[in-house]
């Protein structure tokens, strides 16, 4: 077993070690274009670049603090209303029948089809880029919420009406514990929506942020810095995914394994 | 106190007369906020005057296309990214649940990429294929593939080893086991990839034309935005949430079919 893992991982560097020296090839001998994607080099000067004279207006530490500031803002907020929305809908039918059908006709709306109202509504700062992230983050915290208390076993909600638990008692001791897991689910998809709907809204239109790296980069046709702009978008969005396990294995340490 | 268990269910009508109410408040709230004046007409335009303003899309061009017209061109971009993205994903997926060296060159690679949002490619899309129909489709395809690839790898990784063994022993070789035994039995995770790849490259698509595009649904919207027409952009968004939802219902007819021909 031990012996099938090491060979998973020599294989898996050797893919990742050819990948890098074909790029270099095909870079030095001239098969792609440097007009059209940058070299190993290109992109370390360009990575010196942005870091410290600084790119599109600010250096790179500011532009991805920027970006993850809005991202963490929006997040928060849309799990704030969202996860109480979702938990009412999946513990009160009332609230669901209530609540369902106006979610139902929002919810096709993609959240990159938000960014144009945003826009006309809060201009191109970053109150217009909180409101797209809140609408890309918030339909999976209500969804998984939703199911989350739905999954609950009945039997754990029979026991504590039998035992006469009261109203805020039972919310904290069995349905928020009870529904946490696909709470967790639904908050990482909507932390990799609201990324991703940031990315898009700043490279439709920002000051400052990742996304507009990527935008001035395309606009000046500077492939190196396209490059960089979109290895950082990677390592951001992974940050932030192992960030919130993190906080999942910290809520939840019954499941740690 | 109710709980979930013994909670009694609202009556049919109870729960009929609660949605409407949940609507009534929505469409309520929005034309009371555009009819006082309290937010301008031109940046809150009342429900009807959308509805209005979408008749009005369907024969007065918006920059040059009628809102039919963009939404074919969107459509037409859409099918050949997602189509790409299922014809390489999922033969792809297979091939890597059955050759060991494969999956272990492919993986580290993918898993690097997949981190990357779709919509982060724009800039490269547009430099190499330009914003006709080569870039946005290429966003697509970024959108669309992981999942297709992904679910037909876990489908092939979770076919019965009995299945296996048995055309094995029957002869029967790499290539044969894959296109006979891994494809039939993965074809439920396969379709419920495909269609998790549906709304991910439809999302996508609206993205790219919202950033690299002259013709389609999200260039439309973009637009309304640059012309401050506010009743453009949600025209727009319906349209895009009508096909978005479409697309969805019938792949999910698709799904059940299958599962329904397989009786599960």
């Amino acid at each position: 077993m031990s012996r099938r893992r090491s060979s998973r991982w020599g294989v898996g560097l050797a893919s990742i070690a050819a990948t890098l020296v074909a790029w270099y090839v095909l870079m030095a001998t001239g098969v792609v274009s440097s007009a059209r994607f940058a070299s190993p080099r290109e992109f370390w000067a360009a990575l010196v670049q942005i870091n410290v004279q600084g790119y599109a207006d600010a250096r790179l530490w500011q532009h991805v603090w920027h970006s993850s500031k809005l991202v963490a803002m929006g997040f928060a907020v849309a799990v704030a209303v969202g996860v109480p929305l979702g938990l009412a809908m999946g513990w009160s039918r009332r609230a669901e029948a209530f609540f369902n059908p106006p979610f139902l006709l929002i919810r096709p709306i993609p959240p990159l089809a938000w960014i144009p109202l945003a826009i006309v509504w809060l201009g191109l700062g970053d109150a217009a880029k909180v409101m797209v992230i809140f609408m890309a983050a918030f339909v999976p915290s209500v969804i998984n919420s939703h199911a989350g208390v739905r999954a609950i076993e009945p039997y754990l909600v029979e026991a504590s009406a039998m035992l006469g638990v009261r109203r805020w008692p039972f919310v904290r001791e069995v349905l928020v514990p009870g529904a946490l897991p696909y709470i967790f689910t639904g908050l990482r998809l909507s932390l990799q929506a609201a990324w991703t709907t940031l990315v898009a809204a700043e490279l439709v239109g920002a000051l400052h942020g990742l996304g507009q790296v990527l935008n001035a980069a395309a606009q000046d046709i500077y492939p190196a810095m396209i490059l960089v702009g979109m290895v950082f978008v990677g390592i951001a969005g992974a940050a932030m995914t192992w960030l919130l396990g993190v906080a999942e294995r910290r809520a939840m340490p019954w499941r740690a394994a | 106190m109710s709980t979930l268990a013994a909670q009694r269910p609202p009556s049919r009508a109870e729960s009929w007369a609660l949605g409407a109410t949940g609507l009534a408040a929505l469409f309520g709230l929005w034309t009371l906020l555009a009819i006082s004046g309290v937010v301008p007409a031109q940046f809150l335009p009342t429900p009807w005057a959308v509805a209005q303003r979408f008749v009005e899309l369907t024969h007065t061009p918006f920059t040059g296309y009628t809102i039919q017209q963009h939404l074919a061109s969107s459509v037409q971009r859409y099918l050949l990214g997602f189509g790409l993205a299922a014809v390489i994903g999922v033969p792809l997926g297979l091939a890597m649940g059955w050759f060991r060296w494969l999956d272990d060159i492919v993986t580290p690679l993918f898993e690097a990429i997949r981190f990357v949002a779709p919509i982060a490619w724009v800039p490269f899309a547009a430099l190499w294929f330009g914003t006709g129909i080569g870039g946005p489709t290429l966003i697509i395809f970024m959108g669309a593939f992981p999942p297709a690839l992904v679910n037909a790898y876990r489908g092939a990784r979770f076919v019965e080893p009995r299945l296996i063994e048995a055309a094995q022993t029957l002869g029967a070789g790499d290539w044969r086991i894959i296109a006979q035994v891994l494809l039939p039995a993965s074809v439920p995770s396969i379709v419920a990839g495909l269609r998790i790849s549906a709304g991910l490259g439809w999302q996508s698509l609206v993205g790219a034309e919202l950033i690299v595009a002259s013709s389609g649904i999200g260039y439309l919207i973009v637009k309304g935005q640059s012309n401050i027409s506010t009743s453009t952009v949600m025209a727009g968004m319906v349209a895009i949430g009508i096909v978005g939802f479409a697309i969805d219902v019938a792949l999910r007819r698709v799904e059940a079919r299958i599962h329904a021909r397989r009786g599960q």
